[in-house]
């Protein structure tokens, strides 16, 4: 239906039309595409020396993106509208699933996230939150004025609570905290007074001690782990120590690829997951960090572009809160790894071995482009 | 709210939104450079620290055990060799419940509450994750077999091997060779730990102990690359272990053997000497104990009851047993009689059967008081006081002589004196003094003290090892030899004690003549009318193929163990004298001399005498092929020194 529109426009080049062929016939993002290509490659290979040169489970990871791919690329075709008009319904789906999790839910290291179809499939309903969230916010902002007020803001609030007092229970804080961030971003692109946003951060602050006390333990011992490791160096400082271990003795060239001697003789825990950018460190040194961050920051801003391009509130909100969700991600991983930030089950966007996550973030980016090449009026 | 008649401002909420996503992109960088900071933090400034910290953890500085020395005895037999031993253990990090383990492992082998009390401040003790903890030590090839059929079902337990100190021989040279033991705490302060960092022994008694650093060998290490499990990857740089010295001792194992044999269950101690070095050719004490139980660590029960055995089997008696000589000191006292010019070899008294002091009523009787009617043994020399072992005439010598000369004259050949060159736990026995008395119980020595020590009684003790060696030293004519164990060593040895004694070069030839005569007829005057053969003719020199000299002893026991612990006929039994034999033969040049002590054994010539008999027919059972044994003990000496023999 665009495209009939576009294709009127006179004056558009040759050029233009080529780079633009992807992006109109098939709603794809070149730019993304390359970058997310880019980014996936460079992680197999950190993550092929990570698994010790075996290729059984590059083979399962490059499933696991053709899979997440054609989740983008159908993503893509389906218009904004349709996910404006869907979002409350995928919303209530979600709590549903939610707190179908909470009765049923299917236990993995004392906590219960996720559901399970014997035979059929397994997965996490958090996981869908992660975009559902953002979605049903930028849906209630597009029908307000902005920027929102207290009333709206209120019920926005509720909105987000409510996932993530359900997440939170499972118990899984790591997820409920990031989902919590990606509601978030869309309330303070939508134009919340900053006066707002500092009130909340400062209560937030004076908040912190009393969050200690609904804590569960090992989550207690995560945050004085993050002060502290050489108080448990055998048990729960072992992976911190490790890890900062791992990092820091790559130094700026690193040790060279399948070099690391704390990944290869095991000292480092979870080093093909949550971990992996230990690896990298070590390996390819703070050039090899630095090469990824910027692979990052250049696909960030790529997302910036499109989210600032886009041409309604839902569009705009959605985007940007994907965009930055996406790198709050890169941050919180690479924080925890290298001892900034307790440690949460967060996986290093794209590189980490795994499916939920790349699913996840794919879908992410197949909206982004939706939303993006669906526009009505190109400049 | 008038809801309805707001508009949606579009360029407004786009320029909100642009100002919105601009202070995102200010965060954005800021987080990025937070992230840039800290591994610039980490990789460049903390670099040389994390690079120490990850060498740590994958490099690690191993001791390598140096295998300790052999020990072998004159004809190459060995008698103390390394054998692998396997104990059981645990790694925590791969079993699944360490609970359920230890109860599954308790139904496969025997696992008691000290060993898994034991097992636990191991584990509390441990150094990095995955370290593999032993519970249980020394398992037999059955438990192996067991645990092996069990092991896949439960996950983290091994059977490790690692060589041990063994003893082929068992009892029958633990006293000879003493052994080594598990290192305890108190050990740890007084030995370099990181010497002995490849083990858990240490040489504890005997010649263990005396050349245990010889034979401890030097610890290596190697640099090993490992895992987090404590696999070893890769060996990156290594300094051998240096193998400890092996040690070839002049005994003779089947000397031993023959000697323990014929002491049989009878408590008691056999020592014999090679004279011309003063080589220990056997060194046994009845009963003995099986020293593996040591090395492997003997649990409290065993132990109790072999430290509280009424038979004292812990107790070296050989070198550490201090008894009264009895007859057995005769020759030497005669001896100083003669070098003193006290005597002559004519000098003649007329034996009533006992002796007494001017003014004093105490009636010192001569052992045959009983047997012979009369009484006495007649008109005695120097010589039929000897062979027929007459008290009287030592009395009164050992009176003529007095203490002080009795002191000077039997100190040369080592009475009160230790002169075991590598035997650390050997005692120096007594030869009472004026001065002793005085310092020991604080008063004057009376004539009457004298007079038993004549006859090897009273304040005089000697350890078997001690008479031997003296009587080595007769045997030698006066060239004084100190005896040792060691014979030879693969490696050099560091100078041992060095001779504590000068030879006694002042006596003449005719005295050592006639004091070796007389034992010579104590074993071989017989035929001769009743109560002129020697007091060991009858027991042993009848049917004789060489020449020996010897003499019998009798001797009152020094005390007894008093207490409930033990029952009246057992303490009867204890109240019999010692038999004591000394002897060396061939008499005209001797290989060998010996001292047998039967603990409660009866008479000496009828009891003991016949046990050194055994003894020196085995060993000079060829006495023409000894050359052939000196060669063959060359050999051995030789292919030691190749390593190839290990």
């Amino acid at each position: 239906m665009s495209n009939d529109f576009v294709r009127r426009l006179p004056g558009g080049s040759f050029s233009q039309s080529r780079y633009s062929w992807l992006s109109r016939k098939f709603h794809i993002d070149v730019i993304i595409l390359a970058l997310l290509v880019t980014i996936c490659s460079y992680g197999l290979v950190v993550l092929y020396s990570a698994v010790g040169r075996e290729s059984g489970p590059i083979v399962s990871q490059l499933f696991k993106l053709g899979v997440a791919s054609l989740v983008m690329i159908t993503m893509a075709q389906i218009p904004p509208v349709f996910y404006l008009r869907a979002a409350p319904w995928l919303y209530l789906l979600g709590i549903a699933l939610l707190i179908m999790v909470l009765f049923f839910g299917y236990e993995v290291n004392g906590s219960a996230r996720w559901l399970r179809i014997p035979g059929v499939i397994n997965f996490q309903p958090s996981e869908i939150m992660k975009l559902v969230v953002p979605m049903i916010l930028a849906w209630y902002f597009h029908e307000r004025h902005m920027p929102p007020k207290a009333k709206h803001l209120f019920w926005a609030a509720i909105m987000i609570a409510l996932p993530v007092v359900l997440i939170g229970v499972q118990p899984d804080l790591g997820t409920g905290l990031l989902i919590c961030a990606a509601g978030l971003l869309v309330i303070l692109l939508a134009g919340v007074p900053w006066r707002y946003v500092f009130s909340v951060m400062a209560l937030a602050v004076m908040a912190a001690p009393a969050l200690w006390f609904v804590m569960r333990d090992y989550q207690r011992q995560r945050v004085l782990m993050l002060f502290n490791p050489e108080s448990d160096p055998l048990g729960s400082g072992w992976n911190i120590i490790q890890s900062k271990t791992a990092i820091g003795s790559g130094g700026l060239f690193g040790k060279g690829l399948f070099q690391g001697t704390q990944s290869h003789l095991d000292f480092l825990p979870e080093s093909q997951t949550d971990f992996i950018i230990a690896v990298l460190a070590e390996e390819l040194g703070l050039i090899g960090v630095l090469a990824l961050l910027a692979l990052y920051i250049l696909l960030a801003a790529r997302g910036v572009v499109m989210a600032v391009e886009a041409q309604d509130t839902f569009g705009r909100l959605l985007s940007g809160s994907i965009v930055f969700t996406f790198f709050v991600y890169v941050f919180v991983n690479i924080g925890m790894v290298s001892g900034i930030l307790p440690v949460v089950g967060v996986p290093l966007p794209l590189v980490s071995f795994g499916g939920t996550s790349i699913l996840t973030l794919f879908a992410g980016f197949g909206i982004l482009m939706s939303i993006h090449s669906h526009r009505r009026i190109t400049l | 709210m008038a809801e309805p008649l707001a508009l949606k401002d579009h360029s407004r909420e786009s320029q909100i939104f642009s100002d919105r996503i601009v202070v995102g992109c200010v965060l954005l960088a800021l987080l990025t450079l937070i992230l840039i900071a800290r591994m610039f933090y980490l990789q460049i400034i903390q670099h040389d620290v994390y690079t120490t910290l990850s060498d740590r953890n994958r490099i690690q500085l191993q001791p390598v055990a140096p295998i300790r020395g052999l020990i072998y005895d004159r004809h190459g037999e060995l008698i103390a060799d390394n054998v692998p031993s396997y104990s059981l253990t645990i790694t925590k990090e791969r079993v699944v419940d360490l609970e359920e383990t230890l109860a599954a492992l308790a139904t496969i082998v025997d696992v008691s509450a000290d060993d898994i009390k034991a097992f636990r401040r191991r584990l509390a003790r441990r150094q990095r994750p995955f370290e593999p903890v032993p519970l249980l030590f020394r398992l037999t090839p059955e438990e192996i077999a067991k645990i092996s059929v069990d092991r896949h079902a439960i996950p983290g337990v091994d059977v490790e091997a690692r060589l041990v100190r063994h003893y082929p021989l068992s009892a029958l040279m633990a006293h000879a060779v003493g052994s080594v033991r598990r290192i305890n705490e108190n050990d740890l302060q007084n030995i370099d730990v990181r010497a002995y960092s490849g083990t858990n022994h240490l040489g504890k008694v005997g010649v263990e102990r005396f050349y245990e650093d010889q034979l401890l060998g030097k610890v290596g290490n190697q640099q090993v690359e490992i895992n987090a499990r404590g696999r070893i990857m890769n060996v990156i740089d290594a300094t051998p272990s240096v193998p400890g010295a092996d040690l070839i001792l002049h005994v003779d194992a089947g000397l031993q053997r023959v000697a323990s044999a014929a002491l049989g269950a009878q408590r008691g101690a056999i020592v014999a000497i090679e004279p011309s070095t003063g080589g220990i050719l056997a060194l046994v004490s009845n009963p003995s104990y099986d020293p593996n139980l040591f090395v492997a660590g003997i649990d409290h029960a065993s132990y109790a009851a072999l430290r509280d055995s009424i038979d004292v089997p812990l107790f070296n008696r050989a070198i550490q047993g201090q008894y009264e000589p009895g007859s057995t000191i005769k020759p030497f006292i005669g001896l100083a009689g003669l070098v003193t010019g006290v005597i002559t070899p004519d000098y003649v008294i007329d034996d009533p059967g006992a002796y007494q002091l001017p003014n004093n009523s105490r009636l010192y009787r001569d052992w045959n008081w009983k047997i012979d009617g009369r009484g006495g043994h007649g008109l005695v020399n120097l010589q039929k006081a000897i062979y027929r072992s007459c008290n009287v005439f030592f009395y009164q010598l050992a009176v003529k002589l007095g203490i002080d000369r009795v002191y000077d004259h039997l100190s040369p050949f080592g009475f009160g004196i230790n002169t075991a060159v590598d035997l650390p736990e050997a005692r120096s026995g007594l030869l009472p003094s004026r001065e002793w008395k005085k310092r020991a119980r604080g008063e004057v020595w009376f004539p009457g003290d004298t007079v038993n020590i004549g006859i090897g009684q009273g304040d005089i003790l000697v350890t078997p090892l001690q008479l031997a060696t003296a009587v080595a030293i007769l045997a030698n004519r006066g060239k004084v030899v100190s005896p040792r164990m060691l014979k030879s060593s693969s490696q050099l040895m560091p100078d041992s004690k060095e001779q504590l004694l000068p030879d006694i070069d002042q006596i003449a030839a005719a005295y050592w003549d006639l004091i070796i005569e007389s034992m010579r007829m104590v074993v071989h005057r017989g035929d001769q009318e009743w109560g002129e053969n020697g007091t060991a003719w009858a027991y042993i020199g009848r049917d004789i193929s060489y020449q020996m000299a010897g003499k019998s002893g009798t001797a009152q026991i020094v005390e007894i163990a008093q207490g409930e612990l033990y029952d009246a006929d057992e303490l009867e039994e204890r109240q019999r004298k010692n038999a004591w034999f000394v002897a060396f033969a061939p008499l005209e040049k001797p290989t060998i001399a010996l001292a047998v002590m039967v603990e409660n054994g009866g008479g000496g010539s009828e009891f003991a005498a016949p046990i050194a008999r055994k003894v020196l027919d085995y060993y000079l059972r060829d006495y023409e092929s000894a050359s052939e044994l000196e060669m063959r003990a060359e050999l051995v000496s030789k292919s030691v020194q190749q390593p190839s023999l290990r």
